[in-house]
């Protein structure tokens, strides 16, 4: 167990930001809750995913919702703590940690502004290693592990409960609509999981990664050293191209935020341009009809200057922008895995090509 | 049309005349501490000279006065900051982001109410009637005399902030009142920002205007006033008094609005060179590209209309060290007439290596002649390689474009660039900033969500808002050009909500048309 310091925060909303791949909503609003808490006097400890006893019962945190609306109507860690503590009510059952379902964006703060309410320690892990749209693209999905009951809250005093559900996906359907209702935002706490099914299922040590990032972009930028040339020796990343945002094309079909972004070279990729389809996180980058990168991997597109993450809904035109590629976890690089979040899952006819070795057994 | 602008800068204040489109005349006066003797000084050598000294329709002011009180804080007020849109947000209050001691010079007492929409105009909460009372009471006992209102989702609805500032018209009437969805877009925290700057700006906005005011009539000048903003864009005096924050980049703007104007070019990239620093940008249409990010004003964020501006320590003031040769970012300052070598001083600038090497004739020459031909030639080229690199860090597009080089140290900028087509420098460069204040439009933005319409219905709809607002902020309707539109599809909302943005620009109304907001 570990006592996250608020210089840890601060680095992890660069680092949640970054592996946010373009989703998930910026960090900010997190960190400020956070550091007011820590004026306050809370603390958030960390516990590893390894420590957690077989019948312990983990939280599953996520603030569900349009990022715009997140603007206006801005995160309250005590919502989150809510949605938690109504898990705890229907399931009669206490919660030994918390975990965040995705660590890229701004639920990567959740699991922490939760847990600083609560007095429990956040799990070092979460189900994407970076942030997806859907509800069913995690690592406990593609684990098949039970989809429900989650909580829904908002701070009106509007609390409710999807039951049950026969698949991920009806989880997904079912809890937009009354996401949407609650004003396209809502506190949410998913299915319980148990400490075993966090140690098969979720993916390990990303809290501790994005922090990790985080510093280094930080430290690089301190020394005026290249900040993304710190990202990518964190990660072993590759950097894929470096150049101008020219164009920015976005369109809202199904629900979701939908559309490119073209990059113009300049450098070493004067001439040339890449292509970045997204669903709300950048998906597949392209080279021509060629595609160089791809879900699962993480495509990051990074302001040249200072190495922080830029989102599908920021993105600008003439934004200098360095696009780099982080491997994925394991899990999702799975056959299975990929079924749920490879580019098919986008709706791209193509097969999965990482950019990296496939990773060692884990 | 006659016009003159006037720059109140941190060192100079400029003024020039133009009429029918032509410069008749600009000069330098020193910047004074009351402003007002700087202006009345600057004014008196304009008209001094008898092709400037006629009847004008329009004087146009751009000031750094507002923003330097922010960030030096100095002469701001403590207000009253009520939050409308409980029990979302209550964590994160007003001034939650602020450095803590500009908020603890500011913050008087901070009310949070129900109230506030949802994306969709949805009321989010019924407004806090009695709430609003009580706050308009207590503010009245504690003698503040302005209060910033913000509620959630005011630009879409600004019902709630309407009705909170006629409930403070009738209890407490002394009291200004700054509505958020005046100044800013969705964003609520950094919206309520600008609004919290504004309110504690009040009182220095009605004596600094009331000084321009008075400067201009001391002149004899009987011509309405008008103030630029960040944007290039002019707003009536009246407006300013209300909206201090929105001139807060002005000076820069105007240096890149008078570039364009002087030599014609709309897309460019431009540079001013200062006595301290050199401030890089680009014209699109005309206009400054604005910035991407979130924009700091005083350790504040906001999200003002300001300028992309690239701003390195480079300028005729800048000191040269020998070893190894480098240029700046050290300068002398406003002391340029008295430390650089060629005024007789001790310390080698820029100045004085551009004086050597007969870029410029100023000053005494004999006082460089004995620098060495290969440190002439080093600095130069730092000076170059410095303007070069950070020139193309700005510049958008891969091919060659022109450069406009303006601003007093502009000589330190070589005939030939890479990546630049031509270097243009044109005659009253030294005063663009003057000159960008004189033919300042008048700008409108409309800023909405849309559900269920195309995506062009939702744009006509919002550059018809855009277009009101700029005739009422005193455009010619028929000059009316739009200069920026942005959509946005919103993620997860359904029946394809769009956000659009349009902002629309144009020439001043003729006097008696324009109409009082």
């Amino acid at each position: 167990m570990t006592t996250i310091s608020i210089d840890d925060i601060e680095a992890l909303a660069v680092g949640a930001w970054i592996l946010g791949t373009g989703g998930g909503g910026s960090p900010y609003l997190g960190l400020l809750n956070l550091r007011r808490l820590y004026a306050e006097g809370h603390r958030v400890h960390m516990m590893s995913p390894l420590d957690l006893a077989d019948n312990d019962w983990v939280a599953v945190v996520s603030n569900m919702g349009a990022p715009l609306v997140g603007q206006e109507r801005l995160a309250d860690s005590r919502s989150i703590a809510r949605a938690v503590r109504m898990q705890e009510e229907i399931n009669s059952i206490k919660f030994r940690a918390v975990m965040s379902v995705e660590i890229g964006g701004g639920n990567g703060m959740q699991a922490l502004m939760a847990a600083a309410h609560l007095g429990i320690p956040v799990v070092d892990a979460d189900c994407m290693g970076r942030a997806f749209p859907e509800a069913q693209m995690t690592s406990v999905a593609i684990g098949d592990l039970k989809p429900y009951p989650c909580t829904l809250y908002d701070p009106r005093g509007i609390e409710a409960v999807v039951t049950k559900v026969p698949s991920w996906k009806w989880m997904e359907r079912a809890s937009r609509k009354i996401c949407v209702e609650m004003g396209s935002i809502a506190s949410t706490s998913k299915a319980p999981r148990t400490g075993r099914e966090v140690k098969d299922w979720g993916i390990h040590f990303t809290t501790t990664k994005a922090i990790a990032i985080g510093r280094a972009v930080d430290a690089a930028n301190r020394s005026h050293q290249d900040p993304i040339a710190a990202v990518l020796d964190c990660e072993g990343g590759q950097r894929l191209f470096t150049g101008k945002i020219v164009d920015v094309e976005r369109r809202t079909t199904e629900g979701f935020l939908r559309g490119s972004a073209v990059v113009e070279g300049s450098d070493d990729d004067r001439g040339t341009q890449l292509k970045l389809s997204f669903q709300n996180e950048w998906i597949v980058a392209w080279r021509g009809d060629e595609a160089i990168a791809m879900s699962p991997d993480l495509i990051c597109v990074l302001d040249s200057v200072n190495g922080h993450g830029i989102g599908t809904e920021t993105v600008r035109y003439g934004q200098r922008v360095t696009v780099i590629a982080l491997p994925a976890p394991a899990v999702l690089t799975s056959a299975r895995g990929l079924d749920f979040v490879g580019p098919r899952a986008f709706g791209y006819d193509l097969d999965f090509r990482s950019l990296f070795a496939p990773p060692g057994a884990v | 049309m006659k016009r003159i602008g006037i720059d109140v800068g941190g060192t100079n204040t400029d003024a020039v005349l133009i009429a029918d489109d032509k410069v008749v005349h600009s000069v330098k006066a020193a910047t004074t501490a009351d402003v007002t003797s700087g202006i009345l000084a600057a004014l008196k050598a304009l008209r001094d000279n008898p092709a400037a000294a006629v009847p004008v329709d329009a004087v146009v002011i751009g000031t750094t006065h507002f923003i330097n009180a922010v960030v030096q804080r100095r002469h701001l007020q403590r207000i009253g900051a009520v939050r409308i849109g409980m029990p979302a947000s209550a964590s994160l209050p007003p001034f939650c982001d602020w450095p803590a001691d500009l908020g603890a010079l500011v913050s008087g007492e901070t009310f949070m109410l129900e109230g506030g929409h949802d994306y969709d105009g949805r009321p989010f909460m019924p407004l806090d009637i009695d709430g609003l009372k009580a706050a308009a009471r207590a503010i009245k006992a504690k003698g503040l005399r302005s209060v910033a209102v913000a509620s959630s989702f005011s630009p879409l609805d600004p019902s709630c902030e309407n009705i909170a500032r006629e409930i403070f018209a009738e209890i407490c009437p002394d009291v200004a009142v700054t509505l958020s969805h005046d100044l800013g877009r969705i964003g609520l925290l950094e919206r309520e920002n600008a609004a919290l700057l504004n309110a504690a700006l009040h009182d220095l906005a009605v004596t600094t205007v009331a000084a321009f005011r008075k400067a201009i009539a001391d002149s004899g000048i009987d011509a309405p006033l008008f103030l630029t903003q960040n944007d290039g864009t002019v707003m009536q005096a009246e407006i300013a008094t209300a909206f201090p924050v929105m001139s807060f980049a002005s000076g820069a703007t105007n240096s890149m609005r008078g570039a364009a104007y002087l030599s014609g070019l709309d897309d460019a990239m431009v540079v001013d060179v200062g006595g301290t620093t050199s401030d890089i940008g680009q014209l699109r249409h005309g206009f400054p590209r604005e910035a991407n990010a979130v924009v700091e004003v005083g350790g504040v964020r906001t999200l003002f209309r300001m300028p992309d501006l690239l701003s390195i320590g480079l300028g005729g003031g800048s000191h040269v060290d020998e070893n190894p040769v480098r240029v700046g970012p050290v300068s002398v300052g406003y002391r340029l007439t008295s430390d650089a070598l060629v005024f007789g001083g001790h310390q080698l600038t820029a100045t004085d290596i551009a004086v050597a090497a007969g870029l410029i004739d100023i000053g005494d020459r004999a006082r460089v002649a004995h620098l060495p031909k290969h440190l002439i030639g080093a600095a130069l080229a730092d000076a170059h390689r410095k303007l070069e690199g950070d020139i193309d860090r700005m510049k958008t597009e891969a091919g060659d474009v022109p450069l406009l080089a303006v601003g007093g140290g502009a000589f330190l900028v070589p005939e030939r660039l890479a990546g630049i087509s031509e270097i243009v420098r044109v005659p009253h460069g030294d005063c663009a900033n003057a000159v960008g204040a004189a033919i300042a439009q008048v700008s409108g933005e409309a800023d909405q969500v849309f559900r269920d319409m195309t995506r062009d219905e939702a744009i006509a709809a919002t550059r018809g808002i855009a277009e009101d607002r700029a005739v009422q902020a005193g455009a010619a309707r028929e000059t009316l050009k739009t200069v920026d539109v942005e959509d946005m599809p919103i993620a997860y909302l359904p029946g394809n909500a769009l956000r659009v943005r349009v902002r629309v620009a144009g020439a001043i109304a003729a006097p008696d048309i324009g109409a009082a907001a």
